[in-house]
């Protein structure tokens, strides 16, 4: 299939088009400048808060430490003005603590990594029997990682069938689709695998950077090309898709700099948790000690805030 | 056609980089013949924050390391001072001492730090303790450092002062944020060169230069900051204080209106060392 790959990107680069890389840069270049202070960025980082999904991935979970992240998606701060976050994020096995955990009644939404998370390496119907055990444990959301062996090999028809079954698995819950931009090499690539998704995907389902499990994460740039395609699908389609950027965002500066990227390219119909989210584990207590900060006028110290992985 | 002159930019040592303030400010410096010598970083409460982060980044490596090996990288800092007695003399001089005082001051303060480089491996058996009780236990006392200790210059003796207020803090593991002579800064950018150069890790000691008025108040309130030391005025004392309170941070401070003789004995002490750090006391049962 390899010999047919560049015919198949050069069709669908040509459906497309390209991505201005030094455009890209120089635009997002621009957010990191603008100047927000005082009321905009009490409300941007409140804004922010309710957009993350807190995510715990890794091999030690236990279900007390999901309790525990339950815990803090559901009050994050003693302060009452301070929004729940949008979700907690965990893997399919610790769905069920999540949700016993939450409750049934609850405004933070149970994400999980379905898919053989994060390499999807796994048979197809291994990866949809995560799925439907995921969703039947109590999860709201699915991140599904797509095919990325097969994208680069130009297997394009192969890619959405996955994702299109990944999606029919789902029923009710949101899918968001992880592009994990990191193996997809280039602008092109990623704005290429966003159409992909997003042709087979329902209304304010999410495409999503990256697993966080490799080296380079959510950026300002891969952000940018990948909301650009969201606006470019939505003015010729009509189909909102949202955005979930994850991993490498850990301050409260960062989460602000992405939200500028998105009321500027998408406008205020994007910002909101139904159609941005962050993922992300330690930003959730740069965001608390920021308002924190914007509220006393005192910086504060980060064992302030719970689980502060540094006491010094 | 004559060579253009290579004039030095100052910069501040803040997270082992040398920096210009966030905000872009400078303020002029004259030497002492009033003319004008560079401009120096007027640093802001968000350098003052950027350099709390670097301290509290580099603090528990620091606090880490064996009390020998702080003691070496201490007495490391004494022999760069002395190889670069020339520089730092030239950077006294802009400040208007005379050769001999500047060459006093250079020697007092490698002494200081040889000084407490010595103490290093030692305040623990001095300060430490195994306690006698009335059970069948073990009691001991051991110490351990506050964190991040913030550190305010006087005007005066810009570099023994500075020095004497930061080795203290340093040899139990502390780092430190210290905000140099407004009067006098250049010696400490020079020492921050030396910093650089010593072994020290970066973000042990951050020296910010700038106008008290504008950074006092926000390392008083600082809830970062544990503890608050150096010279200050009553109007600063006060304002410490209250922020302080706050934050629940120790404040020790000499008062400007009755100076310090940098130079005497007094100003050192292993009390100095006492001062930045924390007790705690432990029971062990005997025999378990």
């Amino acid at each position: 299939m390899t010999s047919t790959a560049p015919a198949a990107f050069r069709r669908l680069f040509n459906e497309i088009g390209p991505v201005d890389y030094v455009g890209i840069e120089e635009r997002v270049a621009k957010y990191t400048t603008r100047s927000i202070k005082k009321s905009s960025k009490l409300f941007g980082l409140k804004l922010a808060t309710s957009m993350v999904d807190l995510t715990t991935l890794e091999g030690k979970d236990t279900p007390c430490k999901v309790e525990s992240l339950c815990q803090k998606a559901l009050s994050p701060h003693d302060d009452p003005d301070i929004p729940t976050v949008a979700a907690v994020c965990v893997y399919p096995a610790m769905v069920k603590y999540a949700r016993r955990a939450l409750g049934e009644d609850t405004p933070v939404r149970i994400a999980s990594v379905a898919t053989a998370f994060p390499s999807g390496q796994a048979p197809l119907r291994t990866r949809l029997a995560e799925v439907k055990a995921a969703v039947s444990d109590g999860a709201d959301e699915i991140d599904m990682v797509i095919n990325r062996g097969a994208f680069l090999s130009g297997e394009f028809q192969l890619v959405q069938d996955e994702i299109a079954a990944v999606r029919t698995a789902c029923g009710i819950a949101t899918l968001k689709v992880i592009l994990e931009v990191s193996e997809l090499e280039t602008y092109d690539n990623i704005r290429a695998a966003s159409f992909l998704a997003m042709r087979v995907l329902r209304p304010n389902d999410f495409i999503k950077t990256s697993t966080g499990k490799t080296t380079l994460n959510a950026t300002l740039g891969n952000n940018q090309v990948m909301i650009e395609a969201i606006r470019d699908f939505y003015l010729n389609t009509g189909t909102p898709i949202a955005m979930k950027p994850a991993g490498g965002i850990r301050t409260a500066k960062q989460a602000l700099q992405f939200l500028i990227a998105v009321k500027e390219t998408l406008g205020d119909e994007w910002l909101n948790n139904t159609r941005y989210r962050f993922g992300a584990s330690s930003l959730l207590n740069d965001l608390l000690r920021q308002i924190k900060k914007e509220k006393t006028g005192v910086y504060q110290a980060p064992y302030y805030f719970s689980e502060a992985a540094e006491s010094y | 056609m004559p060579r253009l002159p290579i004039t030095k930019t100052p910069k501040v040592y803040v997270g082992g980089a040398f920096i210009r303030s966030e905000s872009a400010r400078t303020f002029p410096l004259k030497d002492a013949a009033g003319n004008f010598f560079a401009n120096i970083p007027q640093c802001t409460r968000k350098d003052l924050r950027n350099a709390v982060e670097a301290a509290a980044k580099a603090g528990p490596g620091w606090a880490r390391r064996t009390p020998y090996n702080r003691g070496q990288i201490i007495y490391r800092l004494g022999e760069m001072l002395e190889a670069r007695k020339a520089d730092m003399a030239d950077a006294l001089l802009i400040g208007g001492a005379s050769k001999s005082a500047a060459a006093k001051e250079i020697t007092a303060t490698i002494d200081r730090l040889i000084y407490y480089a010595g103490w290093a491996d030692k305040y623990e058996q001095v300060l430490g303790n195994v306690n006698p009780v009335a059970s069948p236990h073990f009691n001991f006392t051991v110490t351990e450092p506050m964190g991040i200790v913030g550190l305010l210059a006087p005007e005066e003796a810009p570099l023994l002062a500075l020095v004497s207020l930061i080795a203290p803090a340093i040899t139990s593991g502390n780092t430190v944020v210290a905000l140099v002579s407004t009067a006098q800064p250049y010696p400490a950018i020079v020492l921050g060169e030396m910093l650089a150069t010593s072994d020290l890790p970066g973000g042990v000691v951050n020296l910010l230069t700038g106008f008290r008025k504008e950074l006092v108040p926000t390392f008083a309130t600082h809830t970062h900051l544990r503890a608050i030391g150096g010279v200050a005025s009553a109007d600063e004392r006060k304002a410490i204080k209250l922020g302080a309170a706050d934050s629940v941070k120790r404040v020790k401070l000499s008062k400007t209106e009755e100076p310090v003789d940098w130079f005497s004995g007094k100003a050192q002490s292993l009390y100095d060392v006492r001062d930045t750090l924390e007790f705690k006391t432990t029971w062990h049962p005997i025999g378990a």
